[in-house]
């Protein structure tokens, strides 16, 4: 199954950076794909990109809600809240073990050998904070004389769009380096700091600070596609916790806002008591199995 | 231990939240703004990939 993970996770990066005339171009993807929503999270400002990113979009608008309105045009981001919700309701955070570029670059740094260490739980709220500080109300209300906001999860903390976007396009256009200065030199030092942090902690980025999987994580307890519990298979034996990218203690708390359906938890499940369904429907038969867990640090 | 065991019971919740998005991104395509998203997904935004 993991196997198939990666798979998915490869198409994913592929169908959401499917743009390879870029090198010939110099610039980014400007056909009629980009008004389609990139499930994860995936700068619409990186030269590869054919999809928009939610939250950068979202930030937009809310960044300029009062300026269309005083324009006559009524932008409000229900659009881009109304298909990131579709996909929240169908999937929840199974996007970030599915489908999110980020989310995959951070496993791979993972696997880089070496001491591992956790990520104190209390960080998973910061996110939410990020999300409703960075992404909606900064925008929305810390304008300029003009009434115009700024986008300030991309513009100050984003490392993807540094790792996508920025550092491409100082490659494709040399003479964007002019414009280098201190919020460059302040992305990268976020960018290098998630990437050290990945090396030795699993999925850092996805647990303390993004807002994208903050915003999926509220469906933790509505979504369609979810893992499950078998109360009466379930020894408490807890193979399910040492395996888990994202520190869940599956068997205590089945719903966890943190879970991202990678089915980790269930391979490592001698008992056949985790199991994947739809809108409470199993979604396949489940066997007990013999083979047992291999723990990491979390 | 928490958490049911299977009973085979279809879940409303996610059907309703489904409907509910599914509306208000209609409701967002009535009020143009796709088009709105596509004016700003085809410009490199310098401030936000830190180059602005």
């Amino acid at each position: 199954m993991d196997h198939l993970r990666k798979w998915v996770q490869a198409v994913f990066v592929l169908l959401t950076n499917g743009y390879w005339n870029f090198p010939v171009t110099k610039t980014i993807y400007q056909g009629p794909l980009k008004v389609v929503c990139s499930p994860g999270l995936n700068c619409y400002s990186c030269p590869a990109a054919t999809t928009y990113c939610p939250m950068g979009a979202l930030q937009q608008l809310m960044a300029g809600i009062r300026m269309a309105v005083e324009n006559g045009q009524y932008y409000f981001g229900f659009y881009i809240v109304g298909t990131i919700g579709v996909i929240g309701a169908m999937a929840g955070r199974m996007v970030c073990g599915w489908a999110c570029p980020f989310g995959l670059f951070q496993e791979l740094l993972h696997k880089i050998p070496g001491r591992k260490f956790g990520v104190p739980r209390p960080l998973r709220f910061v996110k939410f904070a990020v999300l409703a500080l960075m992404v909606v109300v900064l925008p929305l209300f810390a304008v300029d004389d003009f009434g115009l906001g700024s986008p300030w999860f991309c513009k100050y903390l984003c490392p993807a769009g540094t790792l996508e976007a920025g550092l491409p396009m100082l490659l494709l256009q040399p003479g964007l380096r002019e414009n280098l200065g201190w919020l460059f030199v302040n992305k990268l030092f976020f960018l290098a700091v998630f990437i050290g942090w990945s090396v030795v902690s699993s999925r850092p980025f996805c647990r303390t600070t993004c807002p994208l999987g903050a915003f999926y994580a509220l469906f933790s307890k509505v979504k369609m596609i979810r893992l499950q519990l078998d109360t009466s298979r379930c020894t408490g034996c807890g193979a399910c916790h040492a395996v888990c990218p994202m520190g869940v203690k599956f068997n205590e708390q089945p719903n966890d806002t943190e879970c991202i359906t990678c089915m980790a938890c269930g391979r490592a499940c001698r008992f056949g008591a985790i199991y994947l369904e739809a809108a409470g429907l199993p979604l396949a038969a489940r066997d007990v199995k013999v083979k047992g867990a291999r723990p990491e640090a979390v | 231990m928490t958490g049911p065991t299977p009973q085979n019971t279809i879940r409303k919740a996610p059907l309703l939240a489904l409907l509910f998005f599914t509306v208000l991104g209609i409701v967002g395509v009535t009020l143009h703004e796709p088009g709105r998203v596509l004016e700003q997904a085809w410009q490199v935004c310098l401030s936000c990939i830190g180059l602005g």
